[in-house]
């Protein structure tokens, strides 16, 4: 029999970035707010407390901060003719679990978006035309234009704590000549921190990008570049690049988090209440289907309880925000056969590919261990539409860069192409080349298609007896051709820097998707947002189309996968869909756009 | 590199390995005095241990398994001084041997590609009691001998069949356990000693990873060797 809980306000699922924004933004609108975390509490003490934190068998190889895949996962298939199977391990993505969720393990990589991103399809029919959208390729606006989100991205830039160097504020040039990106879109503000320091290997990526004819940058950090605190009183100490970023609790309380900046200011806050170890089965619906009246969780014991609430926000990861759509029976499942309905709709990934150069011992000591997650150089020449993709023939772009977040010997040694895996002929490798070598990435957008989709898996369940989520996902045509081109292009920036040797890791056509390495956590799509119903899940203000007391934040609102990382946009999403529900929806509760 | 048996610390190393080792693995590890990794230039021997997942047999492959793979040499000391056979017997009292960690519900499909991840129905503590059981009876048929009485040259023959897949094994494919070993020797070899390997930090120190410092804001912008010796969670210094 099922516990009932005192009605609130709002009940928000998941307690990652952008259940922390809402959670701040309602409670300043006055209202009772519950936050259900199906994690358990963590924060800088004690899961990021140093020396402990510094072990990387415990965290980045048993992965003790991620999503525990014993309870939960998905399954997986490449096409609709396979049977799928449970992703058994975690590799190729490492979703969070826990307070703070993706966003107390993330790296720090804060961008904007490229605003031509938002309104992809559009721009490539202008361009292009119609034809040179591959079929099957299923693309879509957004529905939100960067200028409507700029005053967003900028408060974000502020909670967070970004370091970064501006190119262009309010029309004026102010970043020529001292970092900034040539091809970054206009601020209304500067970032609140300067950039970090680079790292030798930025350093070495930027000489050598300018040399073959590209524009390199400092890239915005959420690793602070000096001490900091923010519009919500959080405060932040300066970064020393222990490299211990990614999978980790910042030590230095220098990386960006829900728990180092949100949280310590949601505690004053009696309005909000915090539980962990409450895992939300689903969204509870009145019986005309078309409002939600709370959910329902099962707590640390084991016992099922009925939390209900006048508005459900929806903040838990990518996948599991549209698992719970489909669990609970908000929206119409998609159909990949009749292209109908939405929820499960454009699961997009991100196209990456990786060279590395090894220099010899006189060359250059790039010492690896010195990282930090956010930093490092980029170059934009290739990213968004900032080429003609015309004689390319194919849809996206790719930011590419060095970002040496801190390389670890058990996950991160490399070798140069052709070192035996073991013996003494690796040992040598491992040994001349560790402190002598960098790594590049092209960290490309990915394109949305027909048949990259998201359902309930039919055979596996999770712990609590409920359909895992399927995913039936491929690389197509056209993400091969983009990381052959990207390639051939970074490949010349890493020939520049006149290695020894270089390592090219790339996909050829006929990669199939490889689910046991890892690749990014940057999962989008399936619940996303545009302007009409029959081809999005949500509305521009992330308001459920089908039960609008229902709002879906994060990644799950794509169309479609960036050039650049997703949490800056994820972030600015979630104030946007705040502002409107403060300015319009709690004056007047109901449907924000006709549809 | 050729095994060298006359270095005063090897003989030190075995005799002091040998008193704890039961008798029913001694004729092994006598004889694999010569196969087992040879001495690097001032390299020290793992401190004594006594496993308690591994029997005596499992022991000994173990042993003269991971020194193949990280082997001591003129760079150093390789996985057997740094301590991975008790690194990897610890291990197996963890929940990541068990599979607990895991989802391991089925159907199975172990035939699925190698993109689908894994899919087999075993925990490391399963992969390693069948893995050591198949690579040793592959070995007496090869050779007529268990695995760690055999000359270096034709362990490493060995081990780059189970690698390939090669070799005939029953209970697991040998690839897979090879995976793990080797995944569990690098482990072994680079992760804190606070977990039993990596003892004395000889793994951080053949490629220069400073350890448990963890601040580097002086030396973010240095094209130089970071000059530091590594130290450990637990404050030791290398």
């Amino acid at each position: 029999m099922a516990k009932t809980m005192k009605k609130v306000d709002a009940v928000i699922v998941g307690f990652g970035w952008t259940g922390a924004i809402m959670a701040k933004e309602l409670t300043e609108a006055g209202l009772n707010v519950v936050a259900l975390e199906r994690g358990p509490m963590r924060d800088t003490y004690p899961d990021g407390s140093y020396p402990q934190t510094i072990d990387e068998l415990t965290y980045n190889i048993r992965k003790k901060l991620f999503m525990d895949v014993s309870r939960e996962t998905v399954t997986v298939r490449n096409t609709t003719a396979d049977g799928a199977l449970p992703m058994r391990q975690l590799a190729a993505f490492l979703p969070g679990t826990g307070v703070g969720g993706a966003g107390l393990h993330w790296s720090g990589v804060h961008f904007r978006v490229d605003p031509v991103e938002l309104r992809l399809r559009s721009h490539y029919e202008e361009r292009y035309g119609k034809k040179f959208i591959p079929e099957g390729m299923t693309i879509q606006d957004f529905g939100v234009s960067y200028e409507e989100l700029e005053p967003h991205f900028d408060f974000a830039e502020k909670v967070f704590g970004t370091s970064g160097t501006a190119w262009s504020i309010k029309g004026k040039v102010v970043g020529e000549g001292k970092g900034g990106n040539p091809f970054a879109a206009d601020r209304s503000d500067d970032f609140p921190l300067e950039a970090q320091k680079n790292s030798v290997s930025g350093t070495l990526f930027g000489k050598a990008a300018e040399a073959v004819g590209y524009h390199p940058y400092n890239m915005p950090s959420a690793n602070t570049s000096g001490p900091y605190t923010n519009p919500y009183g959080c405060q932040m100490g300066p970064c020393n690049f222990c490299g211990f970023c990614s999978g980790y609790a910042c030590y230095m309380y220098s990386k960006a988090s829900p728990n180092v900046n949100v949280l310590p200011a949601l505690r004053q806050e009696p309005k909000f209440e915090l539980r962990a170890n409450a895992h939300v089965l689903k969204v509870n619906l009145a019986s005309d289907g078309k409002r939600a009246t709370g959910v329902t969780y099962v707590d640390a014991q084991g016992q099922e309880v009925v939390q209900p609430a006048e508005l459900v926000i929806l903040g838990a990861f990518q996948f599991n925000n549209v698992r719970l759509l489909l669990l609970s029976g908000i929206g119409k499942p998609y159909d990949p056969v009749s292209g109908k309905g939405t929820v499960g709709k454009n699961f997009a990934y991100q196209n990456l590919a990786t060279i590395k150069a090894f220099f010899g011992k006189d060359q250059h000591h790039t010492n690896p261990f010195i990282g930090a997650g956010g930093n490092g150089v980029a170059i934009d020449d290739f990213n968004g539409d900032n080429f003609d993709h015309g004689p390319a023939g194919f849809v996206g772009g790719s930011p590419m860069w060095v970002n040496q977040a801190g390389t670890k010997p058990i996950s991160g040694l490399a070798v140069p192409p052709g070192t035996p895996a073991w013996g003494s002929a690796w040992k040598a490798a491992a040994a001349d080349y560790y402190t002598h070598h960098l790594s590049m990435d092209m960290h490309g957008a990915h394109q949305s298609y027909r048949d990259n989709y998201l359902d309930l898996d039919p055979n596996y369940k999770d712990a609590f007896g409920m359909p895992l989520l399927r995913m039936t996902f491929d690389w197509k045509e056209n993400d091969i051709k983009m990381s052959r081109f990207m390639v051939d292009k970074m490949r010349k920036i890493a020939e520049a820097m006149n290695p020894k040797a270089i390592g090219v890791y790339a996909k050829d056509f006929g990669s199939h998707f490889d689910l046991s390495s890892y690749q990014t956590t940057h999962l989008n799509g399936g619940a996303i947002m545009g302007t009409d119903p029959s081809t999005s899940a949500i509305n521009r203000y992330l308001q459920s189309w089908d039960v609008p007391n229902v709002f879906v934040l994060g990644a799950s609102a794509f169309p479609q996968g960036l050039g650049y990382n997703p949490t800056g946009l994820v972030a600015a999403l979630a104030y946007w869909s705040a502002k409107a529900i403060r300015e319009q929806y709690l004056k007047h509760p109901g449907a924000l756009v006709q549809a | 590199m050729s095994p060298d048996d006359t270095s005063p610390a090897r003989r030190d190393f075995l005799r002091k390995s040998l008193t704890l080792i039961p008798a029913a693995a001694l004729a092994g590890q006598a004889a694999s005095g010569a196969a087992a990794a040879a001495p690097g230039h001032g390299a020290a021997a793992a401190r004594d241990y006594q496993p308690t997942f591994f029997t005596p047999e499992e022991w000994a492959f173990l042993r003269a398994g991971v020194a193949r793979l990280i082997p001591a040499d003129e760079r150093g000391p390789g996985a057997l001084e740094a301590g991975v056979p008790e690194y990897i017997d610890r291990q197996m009292a963890t929940p990541y041997a068990s599979g607990s960690q895991w989802y391991m519900h089925g159907p199975f499909n172990p035939d699925a590609p190698k993109t689908m991840g894994y899919q087999l129905r075993l925990a490391p503590r399963e992969i390693y009691r069948l893995g050591i059981r198949d690579a040793e009876a592959w070995s007496r048929k090869q050779h007529g001998k268990p695995f760690a009485t055999l000359d270096a040259a034709t362990q490493d023959a060995l081990l780059a069949q189970f690698e390939q897949g090669e070799a005939q094994f029953e209970g697991v494919p040998s690839k897979v356990f090879f995976a793990l070993l080797l995944g569990n020797t690098r482990e072994g070899f680079f992760c804190d000693p606070v977990h039993g390997g990596n003892q004395g930090m000889v793994g951080w120190t053949l490629i220069g990873f400073p350890g448990a410092r963890a601040d580097f804001m002086d030396w973010v912008e240095r094209d130089e060797r970071y000059p530091f010796p590594p130290v450990s969670i637990r404050g030791e210094r290398a």
